[in-house]
């Protein structure tokens, strides 16, 4: 019977927040736009693919020579095709560097002097790529490009080589051959291709819904505290189990609803695709990410007597959390020491799990490991904050 | 013995670290009494009226709620009493009734009989049209009324208020007296606390002066002015204009001045004893050069008998928080002389 009571008074509790968190309009717009910036910003930051369009590059001619003459026209030729660049010819390699400075290029392609002497003496010649590295991304986007450019300028006079050799030799040759004999046929193994989007998008998913589990309770408690309601409910005969299981209830229905936004969003806007047959265990995924962070949330809401003393503690836990846990970064990209305290958060193993079933299709048997984690960090927390919580209620 | 009670206290204490909230009281409210807590902020009502709530744990002590021990039975004490906190019980985006639903769903009531009293108690405090709308849209008075019968919608045999009419005006003030009074009488205890003098006298049976977590006085408001005048007590008032400090310190120097409060520049209220006192005063002011431009002897109030047992004015208690820097803590500022 106690029982029984305990449950409907989760359920009223976890309503009646509902039914407040229903009413407040600006609330219900945040839960929309909040995941629509993350996605946008995230996905935006980051290049999605391997292709540059329009990048401004310098281009110095400082041989002056027939054949590097030739160079500029085929590297026009070329970027005429594919608009790679957005080419600047200029005169001297301090134009170039001014123009770097000022932000004008990414960066130059600088034909030396002595190019055409080297080449005709059957010499390998330079190509200079320049760029600002004090600015490393702008720096690898036109290290990126200049290699590409030079690569095929190579490849291209490369072949007309080889061709007139066979001529010499009177023998058929395939040129592309003799030049690159190895070719890397790149291919990934989730299907279909793969943008940023894609990689964010379930780590997203688990995150929002995760943090909400963990700061929706402190922050919901301790707001009525200060409002003063949450007298009213302690002094009615309702167990504190009860309090908590309702006002979990509520942040679970409320992170899923954010959930289904954030990947209706990303479907629709972002182009992230879903397998179908993996939306259950997304979905499993998605409790078992929530499950495991109640218990941190009760202890936060135990140490948090107010409402701005909750919301500290959540800025620092969720700041870390975001960008350690592979949400955004993958974490084989960090130092050693962040890759350790990624692995003992549980968010980690949410994402990656998440991130396994959504993209790649994985069934259970994939995800066990990431699953038992969560199963156990969530039960070793609530053991600790159930008893923590249930002294912090009557001060 | 314990059907005559509907609360008995013994020995309740409660400390906040270093700091002794609640001292050691012990004392009994009467079935169907309107029993009143008076006492400047920071004396210990509310962490009292707190505990005997089951919202505090208390250090120490023990009480009986409607004959349910406080401590071994809070589940059963929880559904017999009503709280009147002093902030307002209510979700500001939900109506009326849809808060009323809530909270008597936790008290287990039918779901006939919630729709029922909800509607009885809206009539009762005249706010029947407003029952599907948004706590938000309320006036102060409006939420203090609907915060009342938030307490009494479960029928508890007492209701605890915390400074029920805090803040409002003349007007709202005294129709929520009357709302208290209409309350007892049906049959349910209720106790207030207050840092009104007037509130107190106006409406409780019996008072119980608290100061410093400790109960310094308690009885009927009558028999605690009696006490006054018992003690061969004289409250006397007076103005002088031209009022010096040295002057005051004469006055509380005086052996007869049991206790002395300066109300403003040159405003002074002090309770002296035996029959010469007030002469003795008179020539001390003349003595010092002062002018006298009024002076009356009053009737005790509960305010002479609040500065006559504790030896200072409440007023002056509630304004020496900022000094003393600690909101719960002990007041930095000297108590006034008492001989």
């Amino acid at each position: 019977m106690g029982f029984i009571k305990g449950l409907q008074d989760s359920f009223r509790i976890a309503w009646k927040d509902l039914l407040e968190f229903g009413r407040n309009r600006i609330g219900l717009i945040f839960l929309v736009l909040m995941p629509f910036f993350m996605l946008i910003m995230t996905g935006f930051i980051f290049p999605t693919s391997n292709t540059y369009t329009n990048v401004p590059v310098a281009l110095v001619d400082l041989d002056h020579s027939q054949m590097s003459h030739q160079l500029v026209d085929s590297i026009k030729e070329m970027n005429k095709k594919t608009d790679m660049m957005d080419l600047n010819e200029v005169g001297s390699l301090n134009d170039a560097k001014t123009l770097i400075t000022r932000g004008q290029v990414y960066g130059a392609i600088i034909i030396p002097k002595g190019f055409a002497k080297n080449l005709t003496a059957g010499k390998q010649s330079n190509v200079t790529i320049l760029s600002d590295n004090s600015i490393p991304q702008l720096s690898m986007a036109m290290n990126g490009i200049g290699s590409a450019v030079v690569g095929a300028m190579s490849s291209y006079m490369g072949q007309a080589n080889v061709q007139m050799l066979a001529l010499k030799a009177n023998q058929t040759v395939d040129p592309k051959a003799v030049i690159a004999p190895l070719q890397a046929d790149v291919k990934g193994t989730a299907p279909g291709n793969l943008n940023y989007f894609d990689f964010t998008a379930p780590g997203l998913l688990m995150m929002i819904v995760m943090m909400g589990a963990m700061t929706g309770i402190p922050r919901a408690i301790s707001h009525e505290k200060e409002i003063g309601t949450f007298d009213g409910i302690l002094a009615a005969p309702v167990s504190e189990i009860s309090i908590i299981l309702g006002k979990t209830i509520a942040q679970t229905v409320r992170g899923f609803i954010q959930g289904i936004v954030v990947m209706v969003i990303a479907i629709l806007f972002f182009g992230v695709t879903l397998q179908l047959s993996s939306v259950p265990l997304a979905f499993g995924l998605l409790f078992l990410g929530i499950f495991s962070f109640i218990g941190l949330g009760i202890l936060l809401t135990s140490l948090a007597n107010n409402e701005e003393t909750a919301t500290i503690l959540m800025t620092v836990l969720q700041f870390p959390m975001m960008f350690l846990t592979g949400v955004f970064f993958p974490i084989q990209q960090m130092p050693w020491f962040m890759q350790d305290i990624s692995k003992i958060v549980p968010l980690t193993y949410a994402v990656s799990a998440m991130r396994k079933v959504m993209i790649l299709n994985a069934g259970i048997l994939d995800v066990v490991p990431e699953v038992v984690i969560l199963v156990a960090f969530g039960l070793v927390t609530l053991m600790i904050a159930i008893p923590v919580f249930r002294r912090s209620m009557t001060r | 013995m314990t059907e005559e009670y509907a609360i008995e206290v013994q020995n309740l204490s409660k400390k906040f670290g270093d700091f002794l909230a609640v001292d050691n009281i012990s004392f009994n409210v009467k079935k169907q009494e309107i029993f009143g807590f008076l006492g400047p902020n920071g004396a210990g009502k509310s962490t009292t009226i707190r505990m005997l709530c089951t919202l505090a744990r208390p250090s120490g002590g023990d009480a009986k709620i409607n004959g349910y021990d406080l401590l071994k039975q809070p589940d059963q004490v929880r559904a017999s009493i009503g709280l009147v906190s002093e902030k307002m019980i209510m979700y500001e985006q939900l109506t009326a009734a849809e808060n009323l639903r809530f909270f008597g769903n936790l008290y287990q009531m039918p779901r006939e009989k919630i729709d029922r009293k909800t509607d009885e108690l809206l009539a009762l405090v005249n706010m029947t049209k407003w029952k599907n709308a948004q706590i938000k849209t309320y006036s102060t008075g409006m939420r203090q009324r609907i915060n009342v019968i938030r307490a009494m919608l479960t029928e508890p045999q007492i209701i605890f208020m915390d400074e029920p009419t805090l803040g409002l005006d003349p007007q709202t003030t005294l129709s929520i007296r009357q709302l208290i009074r209409d309350i007892n009488k049906n049959g349910t205890t209720v106790i207030l606390t207050t840092h009104a003098m007037v509130e107190a006298e106006a409406l409780s049976e019996r008072v119980a002066i608290i100061d410093h977590g400790k109960i310094v006085a308690l009885d009927t408001p009558q028999n605690l002015k009696k006490l006054v005048k018992d003690a061969d007590l004289t409250v006397i008032s007076a103005r002088i204009p031209n009022l010096t400090p040295v002057m005051a310190e004469h006055l509380k120097a005086l052996d007869c001045v049991t206790a002395f409060d300066q109300q403003d520049a040159y405003d002074i209220k002090i309770s002296a004893r035996g029959s010469e006192g007030f002469d003795r005063i008179i020539d001390s002011i003349r003595h010092d050069g002062g002018n006298i431009t009024m002076i009356n002897t009053n009737e005790p109030t509960l305010e002479d008998v609040f500065l006559s047992v504790t030896g200072k004015a409440m007023r002056d208690q509630s304004e020496k928080p900022k000094m003393s820097g600690r909101r719960h803590g002990p007041w930095g500022a000297p108590r006034a002389r008492v001989r």
